[in-house]
């Protein structure tokens, strides 16, 4: 009894499209850097497991660098998210709007 | 031998479960703990998928460091409940639609995809990728981008330092 490649590929994706939504729907800055971060994570998935499908070590490495490369994100973000809540006194995207038109 | 069917369904809808319950709630603390519950179970199909070294990475950097990056980061900037704004709407009448299309989108491709490659071998058929064969592979073949990816995280160091500096 094995599972299909399918069936991961099919949470990958609804993985990936509750963090799109998340990321259109919320408000908050933090929240919507862990939209990105659900979304990396769902890729992350779907990596290991066509790695599993064709038995290759490949995927796993890049799911090594994915999480590389999210960490650093992460720490650049909330860096940004604390310069932002000293400069603007708010958390919400709203308020952040110098260059929208 | 049904177990591992169990394993990957209970595992699939606590991570389903955590991703909505992200979007619907209001507090930031709330939507972070329901992401490590999404990170733990997606380590824990890592496992059923024969990957236990980067299952073990799945748990210490994103569960671990990450996660605790962004509960420190709400917990210093004292972050509470969500202000609802007006301007939402454009997400609420574009946003979601979007959403869903994609949705429809993936699984419209995962539905008539090749047969051969959609349901490929399972999980119980190779043995499980080893931890020495994947360093292998990490320090011989993709030895130039992994100290790509160290400068890479001084770089993000160095950011968030300046970045983050109070005195501007």
């Amino acid at each position: 009894m094995s599972i299909p490649v399918s069936y991961y590929l099919a949470l990958s994706g609804i993985l990936f499209g509750l963090g799109v939504v998340a990321f259109v729907f919320k408000r908050n800055i933090i929240t919507i850097f862990m939209a990105i971060e659900l979304m990396l994570n769902a890729v992350n998935l779907a990596f290991v497991a066509f790695a599993r499908a064709h038995n290759q070590l490949d995927g796993l490495i890049f799911v090594f660098f994915v999480i590389v490369v999210a960490a650093a994100e992460a720490a650049v973000g909330l860096a940004i998210v604390l310069a932002l809540a000293h400069t603007r006194q708010s958390l919400n995207v709203d308020r952040v709007n110098l260059l929208k038109f | 031998m049904i177990a591992p069917l169990i394993v990957f369904f209970a595992c699939a809808i606590l991570a389903v479960l955590g991703a909505i319950l992200l979007i619907i709630v209001r507090e930031p603390i709330h939507s972070a703990l329901s992401l490590v519950v999404v990170m733990v179970s997606l380590a824990i199909l890592y496992l059923l998928l024969g990957a236990p070294f980067v299952a073990a990475v799945q748990i210490l950097v994103y569960a671990g460091a990450i996660m605790v990056l962004f509960v420190f980061v709400i917990m210093l900037l004292n972050a509470g409940e969500e202000e609802r704004t007006d301007w939402s709407k454009i997400a609420k009448w574009i946003g979601l639609p979007l959403g869903f299309v994609l949705l429809l989108e993936i699984a419209h491709w995962l539905f008539h995809s090749e047969p051969g490659t959609a349901v490929a071998n399972g999980v119980a058929a190779p043995p499980p990728a080893s931890t020495f064969a994947l360093s292998t592979a990490l320090f011989r073949q993709y030895l130039l981008p992994f100290e790509a990816t160290s400068i890479l995280i001084l770089i993000a160091i160095l950011g968030a330092l300046v970045l983050a500096r109070k005195d501007q």
